[in-house]
């Protein structure tokens, strides 16, 4: 095992020198993480052209069995792992903030593609949000357009070393405090997050600096433009 | 290169005649047409549905004619598309309505397929559709401030009228656009709004009208009847589709789709970039058909160049080489997933999945993707077939495809639980088809033998030998059998074109960075796997469309969903849903 | 018979089955796994069983004209100094759909005509769409589309807008992945480059032949 997860014992934390014999810790984090990247379960959930490129990969030719990932749960609840696989839509972003605050930790987001990891070509697009991650924290990005079902799988043993890197000790869901949910944006005259209420309070109660917009056009170009 | 777009010249006398004071033809050079008086539409519409034969209203869409130049003549043009489900060149309506206030009488009542097409126009440009049954937004939300497809609406990001943006070029300092805007988001509000206390609401509009179409299903409501949203998180819904649904018991009363999930603003894109640029955004429409897409949109963008970018011989025989293997590797994969939603779980899937990989080999050899082809230029291809790929195609096509499709029939069409599942359910008489616009597979599965390879033959497809599928009854068993069908006759075409595949060029003279359109109007529309799928666009003469509309078969087709769920069992609807196989990249585009 | 059907799928499932264990027989002492012509016979009309390739141990090999995200080449002259094929020229820019390259061209602070190569290039590649239009259009086959897929990071914000550093590749990487393209365009501009020196020998024989317009000929080429 030690050949193949070398990272597990250099991973994140120091053990002090008076420690250094005793390696209970590191051998139990060994086998914990062995199991939990063995089997994380992904969210059957797509999104965009990405989703059909892990459907490819989860089928015939590239078959994500083989990483014990194969079980791609329908309910937020059983799963370990959000893979967000084409374009966050401003429509949509409150119902993927949701289904990842109904996923039990530990949890992780991957985001498939250009679109998720920040926006892709619809980037400038009225209703398209520059990249899930900001709403929930992203663990791994795959560029690409689609990135291929190989560059996917990259992807996932990415994820994989990341969980390798964690140790039992660490990690926040076995922390004292409670993880705060992540709060839902809205959908008002545009995508409302409230963590910025106040900031958007401010910037809507500014002068317009240009002469106004016209009624049926709301949206400050002059801001865009500055 | 097919002229048929435009009626023949006894109609246009007829139409004019009939209606001499509301109808004249549309004068502008490039365009076609009939300008028709807003308060006598419906009368001429009438008219073409019952005694001219036009019953199919294939496309309505909205352009915004706007200049922010002083005496600029401002106005919102609503375009129809008519053919006759007999086949036939299109007539083409116009009406024009004012930009404030912007009213024009529903076809809706007429042409049941205009309904979410009219909802979109009033969802994007804000035209009012007089007597529709329900009009809502339908790709952005209730409360979304302003409509975002007119030319004087910006979005957050705006940086430029249009593509090339100068500042990347010579001085392009790079910059994420997030990080010039205030909340460091794609977001906009307006002048103050306060967000505090804001409540969402959702969309009580769609409940109301679940009741309503629940009452017209049955006068006793006594029973307890419950809504449930199916979606947009949802195994069986193909991507991020959400359908809320009433139930009585376990039977359906009441159905409305709902979409926008993907809405990735396509078209005002579209409108911004330059002609060419288009072509890799048409492939993530129908992102499993991306051939398809970028076949009609150079037949659109090639019937206004004109001759100059006729692609030569070889280059049609190629696109329809590859239009028609599209064709087979999404009835592949439609039939994998409608048989997953059966509860055939995956492995028939699989199996289709296997054939599809062999035919993407051929799509990333050819065209350098495996899925966002980008293969087709104005006047031509993007590059010749590389070395063997001719050879592979021919392999495929002549001795594991045909082999594998009829192991899928074997495996598949016979199988009592599939029939079961399938044989009279969403049934849809041909009637109905047309009356809602249908398209492709699905209009062919309820016997109407209308297939715009044939009936508007675009292209090199008037060459070839081959059979127009049709299935009469309309379920989804049917819908299932007819791509089987499909895939057969595309073999037989695709056996022609690869032996006829002539030499010589692939490009109509060099492949310019940037071409100018000539001034004008043009539909092109190609039979793409999932039907009808046509372009509308319009030139200034400029570098950039003035207006760029897609004609979504799967959007269409999703019209008479609720048609075809009424009244059976809750476990029907994603049997329903799969057998009109839908891609959300282009239902929400 | 009511049944009869389903039997008949089965069937159809049961051959499939079967035929995996047949190929693996069939294949006895040759590698149908992790070899080469392994992989490409799982990927030719014959394939049959076993259809998976278990990346990453064995990789599909990727076409030539596979496009992933672009690079800028560079040539490497004897001395081993690099020269960028980029003449900041901005075609690229202009045509990128998503307009996700930036150039910054320099001028030449003495002369003031602009420096062919630039001083930086960037490519978001959170926005880029792998289109491939930069490579096709640009006039001096100095961006290319790479096949490196394998590029999955932990962090978008530090890493996903490529510099020209990050970009720049020697061409005999490009020759190494496209062999036929480069070829193609090596012998084109070998061509070209013939003609220019035919041409301009042709002139020069001229002048000489003419020296009464020697000095008007002469001064043509040097401008
Ligand atoms: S990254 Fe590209 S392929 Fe993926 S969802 Fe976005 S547009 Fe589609
Ligand atoms: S990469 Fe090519 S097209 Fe782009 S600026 Fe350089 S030379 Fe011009
Ligand atoms: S591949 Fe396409 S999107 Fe990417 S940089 Fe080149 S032109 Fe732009």
């Amino acid at each position: 095992m030690t050949e193949t997860n070398p990272t597990v014992n250099s991973a994140g934390y120091e053990v002090p020198p008076e420690l250094r014999q005793n390696v209970a810790i590191t051998t139990l984090d060994k086998i914990w993480n062995m199991g939990r990247r063995y089997s994380v379960w992904p969210m059957m959930f797509g999104l965009a052209c990405c989703a059909i490129e892990m459907i490819c990969t989860a089928a015939s030719r590239y078959d994500l069995a083989r990483f014990g990932m194969e079980v791609m749960r329908p309910s937020p609840r059983q799963s370990d792992l959000m893979i967000v696989s084409g374009t966050v839509t401003k429509k949509m972003i409150p119902q993927i903030v949701r289904l990842y605050n109904q996923m039990p930790e530990p949890k992780y987001v991957l985001a498939m593609g250009a679109c998720a990891s920040g926006g892709g070509p619809f980037k400038e697009g009225y209703n398209v949000v520059s990249g899930v991650d900001q709403y929930v924290p992203v663990d791994v990005y795959v560029p690409g357009c689609p990135p291929t079902p190989q560059a996917l799988l990259h992807g996932l043993m990415k994820l994989q070393e990341k969980i390798d890197s964690e140790s039992i000790t660490q990690v926040r869901w076995y922390g004292k405090e409670d993880i705060p949910a992540i709060p839902v944006p809205l959908l008002g005259p545009d995508l409302i997050d409230p963590r910025d209420n106040e900031l958007i309070k401010q910037e809507t109660s500014k002068k317009p600096a240009a002469p106004a917009a016209a009624p049926a056009a709301p949206a400050p170009a002059a801001e865009a433009a500055s | 290169m097919t002229e048929a777009t435009t009626a023949a010249p006894v109609e246009k006398s007829e139409l004019e005649k009939r209606f001499p004071d509301a109808v004249k033809a549309d004068a502008r050079p490039g365009y076609a047409g009939f300008l028709v008086d807003t308060s006598k539409l419906i009368e001429v519409a009438t008219a073409l549905r019952d005694e001219m034969g036009y019953d199919y209203l294939s496309s309505v869409t909205a352009v915004d004619y706007y200049s922010d130049a002083p005496n600029a003549e401002n106005f919102i043009e609503v375009v129809y598309h008519f053919y006759k489900s007999t086949g036939g060149g299109a007539l083409e309506l116009k009406v024009q309505t004012p930009r404030e206030n912007s009213t024009v009488p529903s076809l809706t009542p007429l042409y049941a397929g205009a309904d979410f097409q009219e909802r979109e126009a009033y969802d994007l440009y804000g035209v009012n559709f007089e007597g529709h049954p329900d009009q809502r937004r339908i790709l952005m939300w209730e409360g979304f401030a302003g409509y975002p497809m007119r030319k004087d609406w910006k979005e957050a990001y705006f940086e430029e009228e249009v593509k090339p943006f100068k500042n990347r070029w010579p001085e392009g300092q790079v910059y994420r656009i997030e990080d010039r805007n205030p909340f460091n988001k794609n977001n906009a509000y307006p002048q103050g709004f306060d967000p505090t206390g804001f409540k969402e609401t959702d969309d009580p509009k769609l409940y109301e009208v679940l009741e309503k179409a629940a009452r017209e299903y049955s006068e006793d409501i006594d029973t307890e009847q419950v809504v449930v949203n199916l979606g947009p998180q949802h195994p069986s819904t193909h991507g991020v589709f959400r359908m809320a649904v009433r139930l009585d018991g376990e039977t359906i009363v009441a159905l409305k789709p709902v979409m926008g999930y993907l809405h990735r603003n396509h078209e005002k894109i579209g409108e911004r970039n330059t002609w060419t640029m288009n072509m890799p955004f048409t492939d993530r429409l129908d992102y499993l058909s991306s051939m398809s897409n970028n076949f009609g949109y150079a037949l659109a963008v090639e019937k206004l160049m004109g001759d100059k970018a006729a692609p030569p011989e070889r280059a049609e025989y190629i696109r329809v080489i590859m239009a028609e293997l599209t064709r087979i590797s999404n009835h592949l994969w439609a039939i994998g997933f409608l048989l997953n939603d059966l509860g055939a779980f995956f492995t028939p899937a699989l199996y289709a999945i296997v054939e599809r990989e062999l035919i993407l080999d051929i799509f990333e050899a050819t065209t350098g993707s495996r899925m966002m082809c980008n293969y087709f230029r104005f006047g031509g291809v993007a590059r010749d077939l590389p070395e063997g790929v001719l050879e592979k195609i021919k392999s495929l096509v002549t001795e594991r495809l045909p082999r594998k499709i009829d192991e899928l029939d074997i495996y598949l069409s016979e199988n009592e639980l599939v029939r079961s599942r399938s044989e009279g359910i969403g049934v849809i008489t041909p009637e109905e088809a047309i009356a809602f616009s249908t398209a492709g597979p699905v209009l062919r599965a309820s016997g109407v033998p209308y297939d715009v390879r044939r009936a508007d033959p675009y292209s090199i497809y008037d060459r070839f030998k081959f059979d127009v599928t049709v299935r009469q009854h309309g379920d989804v068993y049917d819908r299932y059998m007819i791509r089987i069908d499909e895939m057969r006759q595309s073999l037989q075409i695709l056996n022609q074109a690869l032996k006829d595949l002539p030499g010589g060029e692939i490009m109509n003279g060099k492949n310019p960075y940037q071409v100018r359109v000539p001034a004008g109007e043009s539909y092109g529309r190609v039979e793409g796997p999932k039907g009808e799928l046509g372009f509308y666009i319009v030139s200034n003469g400029k570098g950039n469309p003035a207006r760029y509309h897609v004609r979504a078969p799967s959007f269409i087709n999703l019209t008479v969903l609720e048609k075809m769920c009424v009244g059976q069992k809750v476990a029907d609807v994603v049997v329903n849903l799969g057998s009109i196989d839908i891609v959300l990249g282009e239902v929400d585009r | 018979m009511y049944g009869l059907g389903i039997l008949k799928g089965m069937w159809v499932t049961l051959t499939h089955f079967i035929d995996s264990y047949v190929e693996d027989i069939k294949w006895l002492g040759r590698n149908r796994y992790y070899s080469k012509e392994g992989i490409q016979h799982r990927r030719s009309k014959d394939t049959k069983g076993i259809f998976t390739v278990q990346y990453p141990e064995e990789k599909l090999p990727v076409p030539e004209e596979f496009r992933f995200v672009p690079f800028l080449v560079y040539d490497v002259d004897e001395e081993g100094n690099k020269h960028d094929r980029c003449t900041s020229c901005g075609i690229c820019a202009k045509v990128c759909p998503p307009q996700c390259i930036w150039i910054v061209r320099t001028e030449d602070p003495v002369t003031k005509r602009p420096v062919p190569e630039p001083v930086d290039f960037f490519i978001d590649v959170d926005i880029c769409m792998n289109c491939g239009y930069c490579a096709e259009y640009c006039p001096f086959d100095a961006i290319k589309m790479d096949h490196d897929y394998e590029m999955a990071s932990f962090d978008r914000h530090a890493e996903h807008i490529f510099n020209k550093e990050k970009l720049s590749k020697p061409a005999s990487y490009y020759a190494g992945i496209r062999p036929t393209n480069y070829n193609r365009e090596e012998t084109l501009k070998a061509e070209e480059a013939a003609k220019k020196a035919a041409a301009a020998a042709a002139k020069a024989a001229a002048a000489a032949a003419k020296p009464a317009d020697g000095a008007a000929a002469g001064s043509t080429p040097a401008q």
